[in-house]
Parts: structure tokens; sequence; C-alpha cells
């Protein structure tokens, strides 16, 4: 283990370096996500990921997140246990009727300020899975939503992208809302 | 065994491949009986419009048949009575097509939570659910002094599928444990009926996407038999180049994790790092990191350019580099191995008697990998070498997983000299006038996944039933946690890494 440790330690990181140009790389998003974050959090991002009927090809790619490519954890984001702690949700899926209570108790079970991002084609609308007798469909049919990231599924980049671009809008809307 | 009990029936000529046979209730017993004395395995169990269906293999001759009972006035007779592993599947087309399954020891619904506007979905006439709110759910007992409950779910704590746990624990043992699954249904087997082929592609690489290529695969594979016509030599090579790297990705996933809920957070990282190299070598090589959609009837959507069978290359060079190192340090590392050493044991007797799939039937001495066992083009011309394990712990399970993704990237490395030239997709052959059916196995990573299709007039689906290996593995879990800590339950279950999407459907 040792000798594993210290190669890395040697070694170039694999985490990427930030390019110059904005909005390219995973790691010029997050740059910039962390200044978003932190005007509004204070350099702190909970987020409570919710799979309410998803076909798992979502949570493949909100887990590669967290891996040492992304590495979203230095920005000051992390993935949290509880809604309790959360300060977003991030729900995946068509939302399915088996599943749409236990959504809407996490929901309320989450402290405000909270936001909502719907992730993937099936949180955006119902995605293939339209019409079906088992389905609510969007997200935004269940709880209120703030941010679609489209794809099917969407990449981990586009993931970075999309929360970014919510916090910079939540930051407008927060001054706009009466204390 | 499957001789003896179908020599005398005759085959219908509308099911291709493997044989399809009407019986009566007295084979159909006889059926129930072989599986309880273990000389078939049951591969699968599923509905249709008046009539049950099952898939039977027997290990001994490796032969493969389906066999279907009527169901006269919405009754049929179970084979849960003499095989408990047919359990779920019989309460699921229950709760899909509303036959009663006569004699069925387990009545209560499955996949049905009372929250669908219908009842029986499937059937020919399906019913709008009663206004009532339906009876809550009855968890099986455990009695005993100083037994208390866990209940966990279905929201998780991590960044995964939803589903129930039920623990009775005795201080921090658990006495017992009970799944309930069903939450992600999005009723996919209603959806493709009256499809396009090319329409139920694209829902078939939606059952669960971590399998999307395996799916894909098993889907394509049924319809192209059930249509007569074979997709072009390259295509084959190029679905199973996917389906290797698609087990590539997905198993340094699971040992990543597995090692993670034994905090071992440096595997964890070192193995995310190698999953992530995968999964961009298969977005530069096929245009998409989880190759979705690249496996069509027909053959294959994305072409293999030289620079793309560098990139796979380059990866494999990589694997082989730095994956040993990775193994090592599993190996070498006693807190971990205090861990996985001995914990969650599958007995060989259940696994052979569940048909478990995959890593958790090879980590308990089944020996069944369909790729090996069933063989399909192009591992009929290259086969691989069967990984197997005789402990059943998660160690176990996580050995099998390291064999097989050395032996995928050796897979891997030889084909990519050998890949023929030529098309990779050609047109279906045009619609017949009677409904064509067929079943197709293919082994994604968990395990094999069965697809049954029939296609009727106009091409359109008529039913398509798509079984996920989690259906023999879930049951499993239960028993492999009993007597276990806790604490230890994260750890068995992500050495499981069973699909809710995937059973749930
Ligand atoms: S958007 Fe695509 S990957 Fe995500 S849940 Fe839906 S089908 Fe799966």
């Amino acid at each position: 283990m040792r000798r594993r440790l210290f190669k890395n330690l040697v070694n170039a990181p694999c985490t990427e370096p930030v390019a110059s140009a904005a909005h390219q790389t995973p790691d010029a998003l997050g740059e910039a996500l962390r200044g978003a974050v932190a005007r509004r959090l204070g350099r702190s991002l909970q987020i409570r990921e919710v799979d309410a009927g998803s076909c798992n090809g979502c949570e493949l790619e909100i887990h590669a997140l967290s891996n040492a490519f992304y590495d979203i954890e230095r920005f000051g984001v992390r993935f949290v246990a509880s809604p309790r702690h959360a300060d977003l949700l991030l729900v995946t899926g068509p939302v399915t009727l088996n599943m749409r209570e236990a959504l809407e108790r996490t929901y309320a079970a989450t402290p405000a300020p909270k936001w909502v991002v719907a992730v993937g084609d099936c949180g955006a609308g119902c995605g293939v899975f339209e019409g079906s007798y088992a389905c609510v469909g969007a997200v935004a049919q269940v709880v209120p939503v703030d941010l679609v990231i489209r794809g099917c599924p969407p990449t981990p980049a586009q993931l970075l992208q999309g929360l970014l671009w919510l916090l910079s809008q939540g930051d407008h809307a927060a001054r706009k809302r009466p204390r | 065994m499957l001789r003896a009990l179908f020599a005398e029936l005759s085959p219908l000529a509308t099911h291709r491949g493997w044989p399809r046979v009407a019986v009566d209730a007295d084979t159909w017993r006889a059926i129930g009986e072989a599986l309880r004395e273990g000389k078939l395995d049951l591969l699968a169990e599923w509905g249709d419009a008046g009539a049950v269906h099952c898939a039977l293999y027997e290990p001994a001759t490796r032969g493969v048949q389906i066999a279907t009972i009527a169901a006269h006035e919405g009754r049929a007779p179970s084979l849960a009575v003499f095989h408990a592993p047919a359990s779920r599947l019989e309460r699921a087309l229950a709760d899909l097509y509303g036959i009663e399954v006569v004699g069925l020891p387990d009545q209560r619904a499955w996949l049905d939570h009372g929250r669908w506007p219908v009842r029986a979905p499937l059937a020919a006439q399906p019913r709008p659910a009663s206004a009532s709110a339906s009876p809550a759910y009855r968890f099986l007992e455990a009695q005993g002094p100083g037994l208390h409950q866990v209940p966990v779910g279905p929201v998780h704590a991590g960044i995964i599928e939803p589903g129930h746990f039920r623990f009775t624990a005795s201080g921090e043992t658990v006495v017992r444990l009970e799944e309930r699954l069903g939450y992600t249904h999005k009723g996919i087997e209603k959806s493709i009926v009256g499809r396009s082929v090319n329409d139920a592609a694209r829902l078939a690489a939606r059952v669960s996407g971590d399998s999307t290529v395996a799916y894909s695969f098993a889907f394509a594979r049924a319809i192209e038999a059930a249509l007569d016509s074979s997709p072009p030599p390259r295509a084959l090579w190029l679905r199973a180049v996917m389906a290797e790297l698609e087990r590539i990705a997905n198993h340094l996933g699971d040992i990543g994790a597995i090692c993670n809920d034994a905090s071992f957070a440096m595997l964890h990282a070192e193995c995310g790092i190698l999953r992530e190299r995968t999964l961009r070598a298969c977005a530069r090589a096929f245009g998409h990191r989880l190759m979705m959609d690249r496996i069509v009837p027909g053959g294959v959507t994305t072409d293999l350019t030289a620079d793309g069978e560098k990139e796979i290359g380059a990866l494999c060079t990589r694997l082989t580099r730095e994956f040993p190192e990775l193994i090592e340090l599993y190996d070498n590392t006693a807190s971990l191995q205090d861990r996985t050493v001995g914990t969650g044991i599958v007995s060989t007797r259940l696994a052979a008697a569940f048909a478990a799939p995959g890593y958790v039937g090879r980590a308990s001495s089944r020996l069944f990998d369909a790729r090996v066992h069933l063989p399909y083009p192009p591992y009929d011309v290259a086969p691989l070498e069967i990984a197997v394990r005789h402990e059943g712990d998660v160690d176990a399970r996580v050995w099998v997983r390291i064999l097989e993704v050395q032996r995928s990237v050796l897979w891997l490395q030889s084909a990519l000299g050998a890949l023929p030239g030529g098309p990779v997709r050609l047109a279906l052959p045009a619609a017949t006038a009677e409904s064509t059916e067929s079943t197709a196995v293919v082994e994604g990573f968990r395990g094999d996944i069965l697809t049954y299709v029939r296609i009727g007039a106009g091409q359109l689906i008529e039913r398509c039933h798509l079984r996920d290996p989690s259906w023999l593995s879930w049951p499993l879990l239960e028993a492999a946690i009993e007597g276990n800590i806790l604490a230890d339950f994260p750890l068995c279950n992500k050495s499981f890494n069973c699909s809710y999407s995937g059973h749930d459907l």
C-alpha cells in the first residue's frame, strides 16, 4: 500500500487542470460553481440524491461526479445521506406512482431554503416511459423544480454545468425573495 | 430430465430457437417436482394472455426448454409450491395479468403497491383499481424476546436505487431481512406492447441503465431469432466488445464500492479512476459513455474506427498494467480482508436451487455463465474461461469480479486483432403474416438476462418479457445476511449489487 501511496504522491493527479477557456472542461465549470455556492451558501452545498424511478443510468453518472477526475467535493459540494442535511435534491427518473409519496416526503423533510434539480430526460419529461400506467412523469409534476438537466443520461460534465447555472439563478432569485 | 418430460410433446412451430411446448397440469406438476429435486434450473416464469410460461435449463445436458400452461378461467397452478424461487415471479405475474396462481403459498401482491389506476395492467381487460385504500403490506413476522425492527428505505442513504428493507435484529445480529421491491416499476412490459421493433429496442435498453448493452444485446438476439435473420459478422463481434467493456466498467465500480463500504476509500478512488477511463474509452470508441442504443436488432449503430480500436487497446494495456497492483492491495490489506472474508455467505445448495446468476452463483460454486454454457456468437468461436470460487462470501464475489475483469481484458485484446470487416447493420426481413417468437439469453455483468419476444403483424411487439438476473439473486441476499451484523449489510448488499430497476421493470 505504501508503494502505491508514494506513487500517487509523486505522479501528477488525474484531476484535470482548470482550463482557461471557461465552461469548456468540467474543471472550469466547477471553479465557477464554487463562486456561486460561496455567494449563496458560504462554500457548502449539500446534495441529497433521490432516485424516483430511474433506470439507474443517471445514478451512474451522478456517482462519477465524486471520482478523481471531477472531484466535486473540492468545490464544497457534498452528497449527504439525509434530506434533513440537504440544500438541494437531485431527483432522477420518471417519477413512478410507487415512488411518488416517498419523493413528496423527502421534499417535505428537506429544510428551506431548498432547490430541486430534475436530472435526465426522464426527470425532465417522462423520457421513453411516457404514457405508462405506472408513471406520474416529470419530477415537476410532484415537487417544484428549479432546474432541469437533460440527457440520457447527462454526462458528469453536463451535470456540473447545470448545477452552476442553477446557483447563479438561485442567487438572483434569493435577493428578490422577502426576508 | 428435459427429454423425459418433453420428448413426447411437439414444439410449437411459431417459436424459433429453443423449443416451446404447451403442457397440461400433470406435466406442469412434474416440472415443479424436477425443480424441487434440483434436476432442472428455473430460468424464468412469466405471464401472457391466458397463459403462464416457464423457461427451464438442464445443467447436465445444457438444454433449454420453454413450457406453457394455459390459464383456464384465469387460474393456473403454481410452481412455487414445489420450488420457492418461483414465488416472486408468480406474485409478479399475478399482479400484472390478474391470473390466480393456485397453490402459491405467498399471496401478497409484489409489484402492485395499490397505487396504479388499474389492476392487472397487462390483462386483456385491466380492471380499474378500487378507490378504497389498499391494505398495508404485511411483513413476515419474527418473534422472540428483545427483537426489534429496523425499516430502511425506499429512499436510501447513498446514490442508489429505491427499495425497502425490513430488518428484524437481536441486538446487532440480523435475525431476518425481508425485501420489498417494486418502487421503480415503470410498466415497461406494457409500454413495449404494440411498438415497432426500433422503438421497443429503446425501451429494452432502459430496463437497467448499468446493463444497457446487455439488454440491447439480448433483445436484439431474440428479435433476430424470431425473424430468422442474422446480423453481419462484424456487428456480432462489436456487440461482444461492448458487452465486455460494460462488464469491466461495472465490475471495477463494484470492487471499489465494496471496499468503500468496508471504509477503505483508497481502493474506491483507484477503481473509480479506472472505471472513468473505461467509460471515456467507450465514449470515444462508440460515442456514448454507457454505449446506450448502440446495439439494435439487425446489427449495431456505430462502427468501430481504427482510432476507436486504438483507444480500447490502450485501455486494455493500462488495465493490464495497473489493475494487478490494486488486486495486490486488496489481497494484502488485513483490515479489509477482515470485513470481506466469511461475511454474507451464500451456501452452494441455495445458489444451485435459485439458479443464482452471475458472480453470486459463481462465487458459490455454481458453474454457469451464459457465454460458456449457452454460447452465442461470437463466444461460440471465441470462448472465455469461466471464473468460479467456492467460499460464497463477499470476498469470493469480489474475486469472481477480479478474475472476470482480467479475462475480459484478455478477451478484448485477442478480439481486437481478429475483428471481421464488412457492414455492421442489415435491414430486418419484412413482416410475416403470422406472429413469430423467440427466447434469448445473454450474460450481462450481473448474470444471465433472459428475453422472450413475440412479434405480430406489421412487426409490432405482441409480448416481450425481460427477466433481470436480480430476480434470482435478491432472495439470496435475504439468506446471506442472516446471522451477520447489521453494519455488514451495506457490504453484503454491494457485493450482490442487485438491480432495482431491472427487477421492478
Ligand atoms: S434519462 Fe435515461 S439514463 Fe436517466 S433514468 Fe431516464 S432512461 Fe435512464
